[in-house]
């Protein structure tokens, strides 16, 4: 095994002699899905499985009048066509509200629409066949007649007295409303020698993963049980939720997750579709298969962000910020999504405004309107691109106002790296945070004072170049204070099964899952340094409800910090298990053993004493040659969920170094750092990876994806062709750097990694963009993403 | 996203393609990369796909007589790397390297990217700049036709429903011959919010038989005649101005038609320095 960056741990409590912690161990699972052999959902085949397609409405909100599927039931290979009617005998509705979102609501969801569509791309039919081209054929047969409804498709008038509502019965159209007020906003303001006002403005984005949604559903009417197989991050949450909606008891429910092609936060929610698929097996008692397709994926697969955020700040002429205003209005689709609801963006929002810095006046609004557009919900780093955009380009326009260096006004008003605990404006609880350390290593990683004297130069030859910052904080390793205190049944806490097999190696299961951020290899990482083996004797079972132990699944940046943890802890626990067992037969005491490289040894000489495979032999087939009483326990179980804080706060620190071309409009990305610190780094690879992976989803944001609707609410580009993803030509290269800053709530100190990129790069390149440009006198660009045109619009040559 | 049903026949030669035309609603699939995802979405459901791609005749690409011919045939990828190419039609080199991605220019095809007539496509403006025509095959023979005159409207060429294309000829380029290209794309490999091909003679200073053929402006690649005039007197600001009439580019999802006409006046300037230049 080539270890490409080998930098062992220099924590004491994780030294262990043959520690992989710190090292960049690669992916067990690399080889699989090199050479094709990885077992996706697609790759699913059952004896009489059927496979489903679904007629969606064209029209973004119209009355069912009638569906005549006479034609289509008599299309060659179609076992069943279903509408939603029929299917709300197998499967009951959802309401996506949690109860400490006080106030939010939300109308009762079906699997496939009764009555209304309420979004273009919403299901209104199934059709089920013996392939999905035949079910597809028999779709355009399915006759549906419409009456087309007002769409409310505009955010800034949905709570008009005049607009329809979408749900009636709600009484307006306000999903979720939530106001904060800290310290004293007025008199910062009014003690402020500048204040900067501004809007921002934020593009619809989707997840667009590699391997679509997918699903096969199998009820076994032998065994009275549901075995799904699908393409998602937390399969326990799925179990529960498949059977809630069924009519099941949870044990009657098994979800297996094997190999998912990216998710993103796209693969965590309930689907409309995907609980169609559940029921549709119910019914018809044989398995039935779905596959989004891209087309289905760009109007199904939720939606994120499109917020718009009315914002405002106060800052003394040296520098100290003195107060926060923001009003964010975001247009979601018609129901809040279940079960974690579409009111956590722009709460996320108000909570982490203003996150990294001292200052404690702020105010904050912001309401969620249902719109008849497709369902949002969680995506990569939620909410934090907003706020953190919001936050740093206020800073930097406030910077700009009184003529200071941007990364000054950071360092007078970060907070201290010695000042924790401390806490945001919006009362987030912060356990420890090193802005500073990393501002200061961001300013010599990047030559920021050489930068600079370029950037000046250069505009002396008409080359525009910009440099841009983001501090930022990143919420990881949630407690039950995310979800489970509002009621919803998403597990906190994960749990980690190490068995030792027959030879001595070990299997671990484990609650986390994986999608491709490297879960796998961070749980042996691991377990093999806990426990003492090398990391090749390391099996992870993962994704499979009847054989992992209870968990939370991937999400949240949760898998390392909390899966990680549970794992460490579960490998430690065997470790004494075994070296009892040793003791026994070694007639020495255990606490004088440990287990390295797969060898029971002396613990303080090293010598080897007695190999696992002979320990294993003895407990498993000659237990009768221990002591009368002993008995190997050679299974262990841990768990672990975060207690002392809600959350485990990650901080850093991003820069963007561009060029913008002002007769054209384009900006090139000429460079991109990011320093963070996400506690005890497990795996120096896959964090660079996450961060990089993520900052290149940031500056998709920033210039590139938006879902453009018009006003009668089609989805004008859904297609991989004109909603643009950002791609290898375009991207900058990406430099990684990290502060550690261990988190004392867990052993092995790890926070979470997979947000921070995303968090950080939009408002990096908007400041860097405005930086490039303000020597024009070019209005600031607040608006994503960053077109030619806008940009062409703000030096007023469009 | 799985096509609905259709039946499939393999051309033995362009006689048997053309006969097969004559069935309902066949269509002709070269290299597939327009018409598969069309199928795929059912944007169009043909009866009938008739493949070409074993019609031998319909490849090749030769010399003769002051002319480069074509095959319609020819791939992205073999126009790329072909010597005679970038001697001969310098401006068709230019653009490939334009067109899509690699995987796209290795089943791609000259003949049907120009057949499909995609208004932000590289190759039929480029064939108006060089004042090129096309070679058509139908049950009545073969016939000859004017860039000028193929490009009749959205995805609409002089093609009738029983005709094959089956080469392209451009005039070979002389040491006079002075040629440029540059296109606006949010992405390497996506199609232009704006491009433009350009060629013309070297006369003296000036530049004769000037021919501006801007993409992605209209419903068909678009001739800039008056901006042309301007240029071939050495006037390129008089030029940039002259393609507020020429051109009337509306909007799509990527720009506004404001943007696209700033957008083309930018390529103006540029592809104005490339046509001042000798040619290596």
């Amino acid at each position: 095994m080539k270890i490409t960056e080998d930098s062992p741990s220099a924590l004491t409590a994780l030294d262990r002699p043959n520690s992989y912690i710190g090292r960049s161990v690669p992916r067990p699972n690399m080889a699989r899905l090199m050479q094709g052999r990885a077992q996706f959902v697609s790759d699913v085949t059952l004896p009489r499985m059927a496979h489903a397609a679904f007629v969606r409405s064209p029209h973004a909100h119209a009355k069912i009048k009638s569906i005549d599927s006479s034609a289509a039931k008599q299309a060659p290979g179609v076992v069943a066509v279903v509408t939603g009617a029929e299917l709300s005998k197998v499967i009951t509705p959802w309401v996506g509200v949690l109860t400490h979102l006080k106030g939010l609501k939300s109308a009762p969801q079906h699997a496939i629409a009764v009555d209304r569509a309420c979004w273009a791309g919403e299901a209104v039919c199934a059709v089920v066949a013996r392939s999905r081209a035949e079910a597809e054929d028999a779709c355009e047969l399915v006759q549906i007649e419409y009456e087309e409804l007002i769409a409310v498709t505009d955010a800034e008038t949905a709570l008009d007295a005049k607009t329809l509502v979408i749900h009636p019965e709600l009484g307006d159209n306000l999903t979720f409303e939530r106001v904060h007020t800290a310290g004293n906003p007025e008199q910062g303001f009014k003690a402020a020698d500048a204040v900067v006002e501004t809007t921002f403005v934020f593009g619809r984005h989707t997840g667009v993963t590699n391997e679509p949604r997918a699903i096969v559903a199998d009820w076994n009417a032998g065994d009275q049980r549901m075995t799904v197989y699908q393409g998602t991050q937390a399969p326990h949450m799925m179990q529960n939720l498949f059977a809630k909606h069924l009519g099941l008891q949870e044990h009657q429910v098994r979800v297996l997750t094997k190999d998912v092609g990216g998710s993103f936060g796209i693969k965590v929610h309930t689907y409309a579709d995907e609980m169609a698929i559940v029921a549709l097996s119910k019914l018809l008692k044989r398995p039935v298969k779905f596959v989004a397709d891209r087309i289905e994926s760009f109007v199904t697969d939720i939606h994120a962000r499109d917020h718009r955020v009315k914002a405002r700040i106060g800052v003394k002429n040296d520098g100290t910020i003195t107060a926060w205003e923001i009003d964010d209005l975001t247009g979601i689709g018609p129901y809040s999504v279940y079960p974690r609801t579409s009111g956590i963006e722009a709460n996320q929002v108000v909570n982490l405004t203003g996150g990294p810095y001292t200052c404690p006046n702020y105010k904050a609004r912001a309401r969620v309107v249902f719109l008849n557009k497709n369902v949002m919900c969680q995506y990569r780093a939620v909410g934090h691109p907003i706020a953190t955009a919001v936050t740093e380009g206020l800073v930097e326009l406030a910077a700009a106002k009184i003529g200071m260096d941007p990364l000054e006004l950071r360092r007078r008003n970060l907070i201290a790296d010695d000042a924790h605990p401390s806490q945001g404006p919006s009362g987030i609880k912060f356990e420890a945070l090193s802005h500073h350390a990393a501002l200061a290593h961001l300013d010599s990683m990047m030559n920021y004072a050489g930068l600079r004297a370029e950037q000046a130069a250069l505009r002396q030859k008409g080359i525009y170049r910009g440099i841009g910052f983001a501090s930022f904080v990143e919420v990881t390793n949630p407690s039950a204070a995310f979800y489970g205190v509002g009621g919803a049944k998403i597990s906190a806490q994960d749990g980690a099964t190490v068995r030792l097999d027959a030879t001595g190696a070990v299997f671990c299961h484990i609650g986390v899952t994986e999608q491709g951020q490297g879960a796998e290899a961070v749980t042996a990482q691991c377990v093999a340094s806990a426990f003492g083996v090398p990391i090749e004797r390391v099996r992870v079972i993962m994704g499979d409800t009847d054989n992992t132990p209870y968990g939370g699944g991937t999400w949240a940046s949760r898998a390392a910090g909390i899966g990680g943890e549970a794992a460490w802890q579960a490998g430690k626990a065997l470790r004494q298990n075994v070296v009892a067992i040793a003791g026994s037969i070694l007639q020495a005491k255990p606490d004088t053993l440990d287990i390295r490289n797969g060898v029971v040894v002396d613990r303080d000489t090293g010598k080897e004493r007695i190999g696992l495979d002979e320990v294993a032999r003895i407990a498993y087939f000659r237990p009768d040659t221990l002591p009368t009483g002993v008995q190997a326990e050679l299974v262990a179980t841990r768990h672990y969920v975060p207690r002392a804080w809600a959350f485990s706060f990650t901080n850093g620190i991003q820069a963007s170094y561009l060029e913008v071309d002002t007769d054209s409009g384009f900006v090139k990305l000429l460079n991109h750092w990011c320093v963070e610190d996400c506690g005890t780094v497990i795996n120096p690879q896959l964090v660079d990876e996450q961060i990089r992976g993520g900052v290149v989803q940031g500056l998709g944001a920033a210039l590139f994806e938006q879902c453009v609707y018009d006003d009668r609410g089609q989805l004008l580009n859904g297609n991989m062709a004109d909603y643009l993803v950002p791609m290898a030509m375009e991207m900058p290269d990406i430099e990684c750097a990290h502060v550690v800053t261990p988190t004392a709530d867990s052993e092995l100190g790890a926070k979470g990694a997979g947000e921070a990129g995303t968090a950080g790069a939009p408002g990096c390149v908007m400041n860097a963009i405005n930086d490039a440009l303000r020597p024009l006198g070019a209005a600031a660009l607040t608006d994503m993403p960053f077109t030619p045109g806008k940009i062409l619009r703000a030096l007023g040559k469009v | 996203m799985k096509p609905a049903p259709f039946a499939y026949a393999k051309a033995r030669s362009l006689d048997h393609a053309i006969e097969l035309l004559g069935r309902d609603e066949a269509r002709l699939l070269a290299g597939g990369q327009s018409l598969m995802a069309t199928l795929n979405m059912r944007l169009s459901a043909p009866k009938l796909l008739i493949d070409l791609n074993g019609v031998a005749a319909l490849g090749g690409i030769a010399v003769k007589d002051g002319t480069i011919e074509i095959g319609a045939l020819t791939r992205h990828i073999e126009a790329e790397r072909s010597a005679d190419i970038a001697k001969h039609a310098p401006l068709i080199a230019l653009a490939m390297p334009h067109i899509g991605h690699p995987a796209i220019r290795n089943r791609g095809t000259l003949g049907g990217s120009l057949a499909f007539a995609d208004p932000a496509a590289e190759l039929p403006a480029c064939l108006l700049a060089l004042n090129g025509e096309l070679e058509i095959a139908g049950p009545k023979g073969k016939r000859t036709v004017k860039a000028e005159d193929f490009f009749k409207g959205l995805f609409e060429t002089a093609l009738g429903p029983q005709d094959v294309l089956t080469a392209i000829r451009v005039p070979a380029a002389t040491k006079d011959t002075r040629v440029g290209f540059a296109e606006f794309a949010r992405r390497h490999g996506d199609y232009a919010m704006v491009g433009l091909a350009a060629a013309a003679r070297a006369d003296g200073k000036g530049l004769a038989g000037l021919r501006l053929a801007y993409f992605g402006v209209g419903a068909t690649p678009v001739r800039a005649k008056k901006a042309e005039a301007a240029l071939a007197n050495g006037h390129v600001d008089d030029a940039v101005t002259a393609l507020a009439s020429d051109l009337d580019p509306s909007a799509d999802v990527q720009a506004d038609g404001a943007t696209k006409r700033h957008l083309a006046g930018v390529l103006l300037r540029r592809v104005a320095k490339q046509l001042m230049e000798p040619r290596a």
